[in-house]
């Protein structure tokens, strides 16, 4: 569409609105992609290991047994991250669409996801690897 | 008589073809988005927060809250709503990146196909659901 050489049109680029080019506002977009699509390839399989239960107790329990693995454990937290993020990140989306100061607070929104993102991640973390880390550090 | 003249930058596209299918989308990802936060925030902390985490996970726990048609419920409406949001989110990305015609049409075809599979599948598991199946 564009050609490579064509001159930017000045006040489109800067201070014109744009929250979505070259500032944060981006790459709240590019990580709002990247937690989106890895959240959907991750449901395509956790409806199959849960359709299992259709199968017998035994086929589920034993797949089931290797979401207790602790290096699977962790990417739990990497999942539970990405949907929050993915979250809270929708609801400032959705405030910058239909709330009128929306647009203006975009920047704050943001950092106020990232703050509870991380409030709410570390003690996440903390319940979601309690068993496991005990359990590598105790060797009950 | 008022002077004929094209608008600037508007592509000429004939008005009776234009669908308003691209902004039912656009709503549909908020709407569906603020129902799956409660959702999905709701079953992950259920399931990998609350009472030991994943490690409380087996066949009798999915059969106690399978018991109840609240959390069946939960259950299958967190399944359409993620597939129909997570597909169209993927449809987006894939018109963003592929570039060929041909390639963008399989991806597609590829993602409709998932999406039907794991919606009829998980709704099949849900209703159908029996607790007292043989090991």
């Amino acid at each position: 569409m564009t050609s490579a050489g064509a001159p930017e049109r000045s006040g489109t680029t800067r201070g014109g609105g744009t929250l979505y080019r070259g500032d944060l506002g981006m790459w709240s977009w590019v990580a709002h992609r990247i937690t989106g699509v890895l959240t959907f390839f991750f449901l395509f399989t956790h409806v199959l290991d849960t359709a299992l239960v259709r199968v017998s107790p035994n086929a589920y329990d034993a797949v089931i047994e290797t979401y207790k693995n602790p290096i699977v454990n962790l990417f739990e937290v990497g999942l539970v991250g990405a949907v929050l993020y993915h979250a809270l990140n929708g609801i400032r989306v959705m405030l910058v669409d239909f709330w009128e100061k929306g647009a203006k607070y975009q920047r704050v929104m943001l950092w106020t996801v990232l703050a509870v993102w991380v409030l709410v991640m570390i003690p996440g973390f903390y319940f979601m690897m309690e068993r496991t880390i005990s359990d590598l550090v105790g060797g009950h | 008589m008022s002077l004929a003249l094209d608008k600037p930058r508007s592509p000429r596209r004939p008005a009776a073809r234009r669908s308003n299918g691209e902004l039912y989308s656009w709503l549909f990802m908020r709407l569906s988005g603020l129902l799956l936060v409660v959702l999905v925030l709701g079953h992950l902390f259920i399931m990998n927060i609350l009472d030991g985490g994943v490690h409380k996970i087996n066949f009798g726990f999915v059969a106690g809250r399978w018991a109840s048609p609240f959390w069946q419920f939960w259950d299958l409406a967190m399944l359409w709503l993620a597939q129909i949001h997570g597909g169209n989110g993927v449809r987006t990305v894939i018109n963003d990146y592929a570039r060929k015609d041909s390639t963008r049409f399989w991806l597609k075809m590829l993602l409709y196909v998932s999406m039907v599979l794991i919606i009829s599948l998980g709704t099949f598991v849900i209703f159908t659901f029996d607790p007292n199946i043989s090991n």
